[in-house]
């Protein structure tokens, strides 16, 4: 049985907004919000890479392994800086983030 | 080969930086000393370095790097307004990290990569170019922002950056994967083609979520949430940065793939560009009234001169770019200039930040309440200053476009707007003193200087201007 292209992107789509629905929704953990990015970076290469092997054309594929070394170097700096806030704050809970308001 | 050379040719300003900045990396782990030495100095080298390789080099436009990479007369103009707000903040930065404690090498290496990404963004002929440039000047800033690590202000601001960041970079990606799919192709050239005139679903969509992307760049609202946050903990010389620099590069970018690749579908592009146009003038204006803390009310008047910017691009044509360029121009020079005068906000060796403590201070500094009471005036938009003519520039072009009620918004809440600027001018000049500032160091007051006399004389030589931007505006056409 063949998986159609508008299966894939409804995959994508669903899994797009989760990690959107993570990053906005989560009160609790910024570990969470990392995930959640992870989570839209991978949506975006399932989309790239169903776009590249329905259109039988590399550059989505090389766009996506892109965005899988970007998304590397972008995890390391953002365990950088909680590991930066944590020492200052002592907590990595997303509701203890408000120093700054208005 | 020859197209090897060619390619090296047309980008030879981002080569020198990207060379650069590993040869300092280098350099500075060998040094084995954490602080900084001379890598600022030779960093402003490398970058007025770019300045004048792009004013001395070839003139001609070029595709190059299998059309990923477009030298135009446009990117020329944008990277010499970049690379300028990048050499300010580099000159400026020293006195104050050492002050700070935080003069640490990576200081200005970072400053340099985030710079060749604003670089290769103002020249990104494609998809995934921009993603790449994108992310190479974002992953620098975050780090930028929490650079004063041990400040928990700016470990907050560095991680609310990085994750809003990391959200406005998912949506970027998310939309450049519709339009890969539905336009198949990831050049710009090749989307206008695909297009032809009327859009696909898809290709709305698309526009939509990279829109967005590249909104949060900007902080145009509604997209502008980490702007006042991140302006107000990083340390000062970022967020002149952030202000100057990081803003030039977001709307290049913006402009160009508006204008190469969806120019044909102008009614779906158009009323997303009026939309956050409107917004952020609007919220710019009345968000900043109530601030004491003159960083973030900054981070409130970006927001709104940004909104003023896209004004111009609402309105597009030849005419339109080149009323943004224009304004861009003006708003950092004013930036740059604003942000040199708060670096010099300093008591008993503390920066201090607030708009009270500059009362008086005409009594106590009158050269610095002088200039920046220029500045406030030409953030303002009184004549004859050059912000003055930036937003005349940009309600022109938007009433020859026929959008009468942008403009007319556009207007009011300028004058809105004025209110808090001459309330900085009014505190500086009849409030009661505040304790003297320490004596100024000698490149911020420079700077201040500097831009303070081309905010104050460009009346008197716009047609040289003029004919930069618009030359700069012609060659996307």
């Amino acid at each position: 049985m063949a998986v159609s292209l508008a299966q894939f992107l409804i995959v994508a789509a669903i899994l797009f907004t989760l990690g959107t629905a993570g990053i906005i929704l989560n009160r609790k953990n910024i570990i969470v919000v990392l995930m959640s990015v992870e989570l839209i970076l991978l949506s975006i290469n399932i989309n790239l890479v169903a776009f590249s092997a329905y259109l039988g054309d590399l550059t989505g594929q090389i766009f996506a392994l892109f965005i899988l070394t970007v998304a590397a170097a972008e995890a390391a700096i953002g365990l950088a800086l909680l590991v930066a806030y944590y020492r200052n704050r002592g907590s990595i809970a997303v509701e203890d983030i408000n120093l700054m308001k208005g | 080969m020859s197209s090897v050379s060619s390619a090296v040719a047309h980008s030879l300003p981002e080569a020198i930086l990207a060379a650069g900045a590993v040869g300092l990396l280098f350099f500075g782990a060998l040094r084995a000393k954490d602080s900084d030495g001379p890598v600022t100095e030779i960093a402003a080298g490398l970058v007025a370095l770019a300045i004048a390789v792009i004013f001395l080099g070839s003139k001609t436009d070029a595709v190059v790097f299998d059309g990923a990479f477009i030298d135009d007369g446009f990117g020329r103009f944008m990277k010499v307004l970049a690379l300028l707000g990048s050499l300010a903040t580099l000159i400026m930065s020293g006195n104050f990290l050492a002050r700070e404690k935080i003069d640490k090498f990576e200081f200005p290496i970072l400053i340099l990569l985030s710079t060749l990404g604003m670089l290769m963004l103002i020249s990104a002929a494609g998809l995934i170019a921009l993603y790449l440039g994108l992310e190479l000047m974002s992953l620098a800033l975050y780090a930028l922002a929490a650079f004063q690590r041990d400040d928990l202000r700016a470990s907050e601001a560095g991680l609310k950056y990085f994750v809003l960041g990391a959200l406005s970079s998912g949506m970027l990606l998310y939309g450049a994967s519709l339009l890969y799919g539905f336009a198949g192709t990831v050049s710009f050239a090749g989307i206008a083609a695909a297009i032809g005139g009327s859009a696909s679903r898809g290709v709305t969509f698309g526009l939509v979520f990279v829109m967005a992307g590249l909104g949060f760049k900007m902080s145009a609202v509604p997209f502008h949430m980490w702007t006042p946050d991140v302006y107000e903990g990083a340390p000062t010389p970022v967020t002149a940065f952030f202000a100057s620099a990081v803003k030039v590069a977001a709307i290049a970018i913006t402009i160009r793939l508006i204008l190469t690749a969806f120019e044909s579908i102008p009614v779906q592009w158009r009323q997303i560009i009026i939309f956050l146009s409107i917004l952020s003038m609007a919220l710019g204006s009345f968000a900043a009234i109530g601030q004491a803390n003159i960083k973030r009310l900054m981070a409130y008047s970006a927001i709104g001169h940004i909104g003023f910017a896209l004004v111009g691009l609402a309105a597009g044509g030849e005419a339109g770019v080149s009323s943004v360029l224009a304004y861009m121009a003006i708003y950092l020079v004013m930036t740059l200039g604003t942000f040199a005068g708060i670096l010099e906000m300093r008591v008993n060796g503390r920066s201090v930040e607030n708009i009270s403590d500059l009362s008086g201070l005409a009594q106590t500094d009158g050269a610095m309440a002088f200039f920046l009471a220029v500045m406030m005036f030409s953030l303002a938009g009184v004549p004859p200053l050059a912000g003055f003519f930036a937003k005349w520039y940009v309600f022109n072009a938007a009433i020859q476009a026929g959008l009468y009620a942008l403009a007319v918004i556009g207007v009011l809440s300028s004058a809105v707007g004025a209110f808090y600027y001459l309330r900085i001018v009014k505190v500086m000049y009849f409030d009661q003193p505040a304790p003297a500032f320490d004596k100024a160091a000698p490149a911020p007051r420079a700077v201040l200087a500097i831009t303070g006399l081309l905010t104050v004389f460009l009346f008197a030589y716009p047609g040289f201007f003029m004919e930069a931007t618009r030359a700069a505006a012609h060659s996307l056409f």
